[in-house]
């Protein structure tokens, strides 16, 4: 790393570090993704004796302890885009360009920040959610060490992580926190749930970043299960939509007046 | 040392700073007058590199804004009254800009210190009044200990203490040689802090021209005349080559001739009541300077058929021609 990255990393992380929004949508992420699992994975056990046959073969003890993910994700989405619109809503873009003009060194000086600090939060969350998960389980729970068990908690941190950062491309893409966020939070909350799951659509649906990304957290396929992809696979699409979203972001932010 | 040329912004059809070519020298304060509107800030943010200009180019001691290596070291600007995130303490703010252009941490507490903030320096800044606003901006452009500095309306919103302070501010600045570029839509404070002067109204370079020789040349003095003899008077004066002008109540002779009057009036037994020189502000002379500008526009807006290019320019050149005649 160059010596003028070195002071803008520094830079950027003194900045993310003394803005209040930083520890309260982090803070929320990992609570929400936290409780909301061990709610999920408590009620799925005392219904366990209820569920149909074929529901109980295919019962994923890992993935349900990851339900909490939906809703944990949108606390995310708001980190990564407060990170980046933040800039343009405050007028800060302005001084930041001002005093690195290279707009390459300050986006991903920016974003490598964000990132690092994203995934750090999203794998100590992951585990959380996984060994609570597992607690409330009980009886039906699945170990560390069962196969693919370890895989799914590892991807379940870094499906976090990629989450905050397409939200960080597309925040440098619309340059507006209201406007990323009015996107972002029906599309991931409603939307790609609807067309990844109504049959008309599911074919396409399962490509979205969300619906591939997830697929990671999976232990135990589905019966019918016929998706084209297995969890790295389905992580590596989510990846290319991030690296799409950055992409846009770059060329937005080189082309246009701050 | 701040040089541009042909400095062009156009959006869309707007055409925001037309053509701009001047140099922003170091050891003085150079006056950047325009109405609101006018395109300063445009201009100022071009030479920042945060608009690209559509045509033409600006330099900082001869180099882009962009292949500046720690540019706040160079070139410090203050920029609009708030241009940062109001949940950050003014401390951080500073931190932040000092760390990305490799400026030492103590550089920070200095700058607090210079501007009167250390009192509040780990308070969040969207509590900051208008005043307190501009001083964290100032410190800002100050981080770097910059040979060059820019400030867009610094006076703006600032009680007559931070006015004065400001004022005083930029004259030590130019005093130890740094270039000082500052804008302003009011005359009456350029004709205070300013040794040069450049004039832009509707985007385009109405005058560039040091202070003094604008004054000189703008300052238009003139008697002002009441009389119940009216008509003989003007008989008397014309009588004598003398030409008077009737705004309302009054006679108005133009130059310094009170005296001449005065004895004309005298040796006709004309009564006066009121006999006295005047100079017209630098107000009333930055206002019609740039009232041409708007008239030219308006003229330029209407539907009487295109005019060729050429002869535009020819216009354009003549136009700003006779008014560096005066």
């Amino acid at each position: 790393m160059s010596m003028a990255a070195t002071q803008v990393v520094r830079s950027e992380w003194t900045k993310i570090r003394s803005v209040a929004s930083t520890v309260w949508t982090l803070g929320l992420a990992v609570v929400v993704t936290i409780a909301l699992g061990m709610l999920i994975s408590a009620l799925s056990k005392s219904e366990f004796d209820n569920m149909g046959r074929e529901d109980q073969l295919t019962f994923d003890p890992t993935f349900i302890s990851f339900a909490g993910t939906s809703l944990g994700q949108l606390a995310m989405i708001v980190f990564g885009v407060l990170v980046v619109a933040n800039e343009y809503s405050t007028g800060m873009i302005r001084t930041s360009l001002a005093a690195v003009p290279k707009r390459g060194t300050f986006l991903f000086s920016k974003i490598a920040v964000a990132t690092a600090l994203a995934l750090v939060v999203s794998m100590i969350t992951s585990f959380a959610t996984f060994f609570l998960g597992q607690a409330m389980l009980g009886d039906l729970k699945a170990s560390i060490g069962d196969p693919g068990v370890l895989r799914a908690v590892f991807g379940g941190g870094l499906y976090m992580t990629l989450i905050a950062m397409f939200s960080m491309g597309v925040a440098a893409m619309l340059r507006s926190p209201m406007l990323s966020l009015g996107i972002l939070m029906p599309f991931f909350f409603l939307i790609s749930n609807i067309l990844g799951n109504v049959p008309a659509t599911e074919k396409v649906g399962r490509f979205l970043p969300d619906q591939a990304g997830s697929k990671i957290m999976q232990v135990v396929a589905p019966l019918d299960d016929d998706v084209p992809y297995g969890p790295w696979g389905g992580l590596g699409i989510m990846a290319l939509w991030v690296i799409a979203a950055l992409v846009g972001g770059y060329a937005v932010l080189k082309k246009r007046d701050a | 040392m701040i040089e541009l040329e042909g400095l062009t912004k156009r959006y869309g059809e707007k055409v925001a700073v037309n053509n701009l070519s001047f140099t922003v020298r170091p050891g003085i304060i150079t006056g950047f007058l325009g109405p609101n509107g006018a395109g300063k800030s445009t201009t100022m943010r071009m030479v920042l590199g945060l608009d690209r200009p559509t045509a033409g180019d600006v330099r900082i001691d001869g180099k882009h804004y962009d292949q500046l290596k720690d540019p706040l070291t160079y070139i410090g600007a203050l920029l609009e009254a708030k241009a940062w995130h109001g949940g950050r303490s003014a401390y951080n703010h500073l931190l932040c800009l000092a760390q990305s252009n490799g400026i030492p941490t103590r550089r920070v507490r200095e700058v607090l210190d210079t501007v009167g903030l250390t009192a509040v320096a780990k308070k969040k800044t969207k509590g900051f009044s208008l005043g307190m606003g501009q001083r964290l901006g100032i410190a800002a452009a100050l981080l770097g200990d910059p040979r060059i500095l820019m400030f867009d309306e610094p006076v703006n919103g600032l009680d007559p203490e931070g006015i004065h302070w400001i004022r005083n501010l930029m004259k030590t600045l130019a005093s130890q040689g740094r270039t000082v570029f500052v804008s302003s839509h009011l005359m009456s404070e350029m004709a205070l802090t300013a040794d040069h002067l450049v004039v832009i109204g509707q985007g385009r370079l109405l005058a560039d021209t040091s202070m003094a020789d604008f004054i000189a040349e703008n300052s238009r003095s003139y008697v002002r005349i009441r009389t119940p003899q009216r008509e003989r008077l003007l008989d008397v004066l014309h009588g004598e080559g003398v030409t008077a002008v009737e705004a309302g109540e009054v006679l108005e002779v133009d130059g310094d001739k009170a005296e001449a009057v005065g004895e004309l009036a005298a040796r006709h037994q004309i009564v006066l009541y009121e006999l006295s020189p005047q100079r017209a502000s630098l107000e009333e002379a930055f206002m019609q300077l740039t009232a041409e500008s708007v008239e030219y526009h308006a003229h330029d807006g209407q539907p009487a058929g295109p005019v060729p290019p050429g002869q535009q320019q020819q216009q354009q050149q003549q136009w700003g021609s006779e008014w560096r005649k005066g």
